[in-house]
């Protein structure tokens, strides 16, 4: 497979998956071309809504659909969508409305358009709602397997995909699981759990550290809620190291959720590689150098971490 | 006309109003009581459900998007049968499934969870056009709040309504109905926020919008009628209210928006209600025992 973001194949399979299953419906709020529902409004235009630029009123329109019977997906930039965290937190949590909420150009990856653009909070605050697993796959295949996961779960779910294109990661085999985590590389010396954008640089920083003769484990964490806590705990027990690495704020995303298992049940040092601060303007791979996401940044602090 | 049957039927959720949110000691009367004759009309003389099929999928829906008036809703619920009245004095408590605001997962007949205003029409938009696309003939009846319309999210609904599922599926399921009692928690609505001129606004984002006064049960059947004989286009109702209809001391009064009454400020509202004099009531009393029950319950918190 060819690298490909994960949004458009997040369109590709949403369409694929309509032909069989006419309850899918979408709701966008002027984003469509970019969260890459155009093509499914096109082909099923009686099962895909444009409420306008009114994020709210989008969430809360796929909650009455759910209630109705249909599955919505409900689809704009991360930032916007769980920008409406209150009408989520109370339509779509509490309520328990079987919506699939969608937030697109994930992370400080979308580059140029700035921190205004980008969704760097989002899986901080999703992930504080009880009834909503958060998702987040790392590569096409990976994609397509969780959206077909989506119309499948009962109940809400989010889902955060990227604006940029990702390079495979998962083999060809791989079927995603609610709560379940995949080994992509074996090691022993450090725990390096990744999700969504910076995955695939978590590799090549796998590789870069093998050079060093540092052996790290390398663990896609598709699922960021509910998180698979028995490899957690296995890979952390084995390599007493645990990074975590995500293009999204340090605060409450995958490196808060790992820090609350350990913590909790098996306490194991743990560095958090993530944004710092806000967002800004700048080519995507000058901005993932700035904040240690690119496979360079991500060994020096793996590096730097086990004191090496 | 009046409609002898309704009318007695919202005079005893009233006085289950009364009485659930004296137990509870907390609660919001004002609102409750001026939303009462409407649920009444559409519990009573309107829906399409089964209480004992809270999930059957034709039913009519009501989306109560003032959620703190849950109370009116719980009382005509348990009147209609999804739940016995006794539970009503288990409102506010731990492990009640009547909540403090509407939660559609603890009770079984509850269409969406409320009560963060502003939220209610939105989820009805959904419903209205999910039911359309699900070819049910299923209606979907939302009531908002005067005070929640000052939300932004209110406007994103009331522009989309007119025009989502047009032209093969207009919301013409849908009737939206506001209880225009003039009061919010803070005080009056026109001296916090006006939203007058509220029929003119609602007509500007492309609503039929009828008036009425949301007591008079004759007032309320006609609209409801004029609402789903329409096609092409969901139906808004300014329903005229009065915040505490029937409990003279609680009628237009900001105070009583969020204050449950003590049990013997209770009993005088319950006696309003049922419209008996003063030297009449002990007489009235012995004739009712079902009264005479609830009215020795609240006597009892009383010396609690």
């Amino acid at each position: 497979m060819a690298a490909k973001a994960s949004r458009v194949a997040f369109g590709e399979a949403l369409l694929e998956l309509g032909a069989r299953d006419e309850r899918i419906v979408t709701v966008d709020a002027d984003l469509s071309k970019s969260t890459m529902t155009a093509k499914f409004a096109k082909t099923y235009p009686g099962r895909a809504f444009n409420v306008g630029i009114a994020e709210s009123n989008m969430i809360g329109i796929g909650a009455g659909l759910a209630l109705a019977g249909r599955i919505p997906f409900v689809c704009s930039f991360a930032c916007f969508v769980v920008g409406r965290f209150e009408t989520i937190r109370i339509s779509v949590a509490y309520t328990n409305a079987n919506v699939k909420i969608v937030g697109t150009h994930a992370g400080i990856a979308i580059g140029e358009d700035g921190y205004s653009q980008m969704g760097i909070e989002d899986i901080a605050c999703i992930r504080a709602l009880p009834n909503i697993p958060v998702i987040q796959p790392a590569d096409e295949l990976e994609t397509r397997q969780a959206i077909a996961y989506a119309v499948e779960h009962q109940g809400p779910l989010y889902l955060r995909l990227t604006r940029q294109s990702l390079e495979p990661v998962c083999p060809p085999d791989y079927r995603f699981q609610l709560g379940r985590w995949l080994v992509l590389r074996p090691g022993h010396d450090v725990t390096l759990i990744g999700t969504g954008g910076p995955m695939f640089n978590c590799l090549e920083a796998a590789k870069l550290l093998q050079a060093d003769a540092i052996s790290a484990e390398v663990i896609d964490a598709a699922c960021i809620k509910p998180l698979d806590e028995e490899l957690l705990l296995g890979s952390a027990g084995k390599t007493g190291h645990v990074v975590t690495v995500e293009d999204h704020t340090l605060h409450g995303g995958l490196g808060g959720a790992v820090a609350e298992v350990l913590s909790d049940v098996m306490p194991t040092p743990l560095k958090r590689i993530g944004v710092q601060g806000f967002g800004e303007s700048g080519d995507p791979k000058g901005l993932y150098a700035k904040h240690g996401l690119d496979p360079a940044g991500i060994a020096a602090g793996v590096k730097k971490f086990l004191g090496r | 006309m009046a409609d002898a049957r309704l009318e007695a039927i919202a005079r005893h959720c009233r006085v289950q109003i009364i009485r659930m949110l004296t137990h509870a000691g907390s609660g919001h009367p004002g609102g409750s009581l001026s939303v009462i004759d409407i649920l009444t009309a559409l519990y009573f003389g309107r829906l399409r459900y089964d209480a004992k099929r809270p999930d059957w999928p034709d039913r009519d829906r009501v989306v109560l998007s003032k959620g703190h008036t849950v109370p009116a809703l719980y009382a005509v619920m348990a009147r209609a049968g999804f739940f016995p009245e006794s539970q009503l004095v288990t409102l506010r408590k731990l492990g009640s499934p009547l909540q403090g605001h509407p939660d559609r997962s603890a009770l079984p007949g509850i269409e969406a969870a409320t009560g963060s205003l502003g939220q209610g029409l939105s989820i009805s938009l959904g419903l209205a056009l999910g039911l359309k696309l699900g070819a049910s003939r299923a209606r979907v009846y939302c009531i908002l709040g005067d005070g929640e319309t000052q939300e932004g999210q209110v406007w994103e609904a009331a522009m989309a309504g007119p025009k989502l599922g047009q032209p093969d599926r207009p919301l013409d399921n849908l009737c939206v109905i506001l209880d225009y009692n003039k009061i919010q928690l803070d005080n009056f609505v026109a001296k916090i926020m006006d939203l007058e001129p509220v029929v003119a606004k609602w007509q500007a984002f492309g609503w039929p919008v009828l008036e009425i006064d949301g007591h008079d049960m004759d007032h309320i059947n006609k609209a409801l009628d004029q609402a789903e004989a329409t096609r092409g286009t969901p139906t808004f109702i300014v329903a005229h209210t009065v915040k505490g209809k029937g409990v003279s001391f609680m009628e237009n009064d900001p105070e009583w928006h969020g204050k449950a009454p003590k049990p013997a400020e209770a009993i005088r509202a319950i006696r309003e209600i049922l419209g008996v004099g003063e030297a009449a009531w002990d007489d009235y009393l012995k004739a009712d025992p079902t009264t005479r029950a609830i009215v020795d319950e609240l006597a009892a918190l009383e010396k609690k």
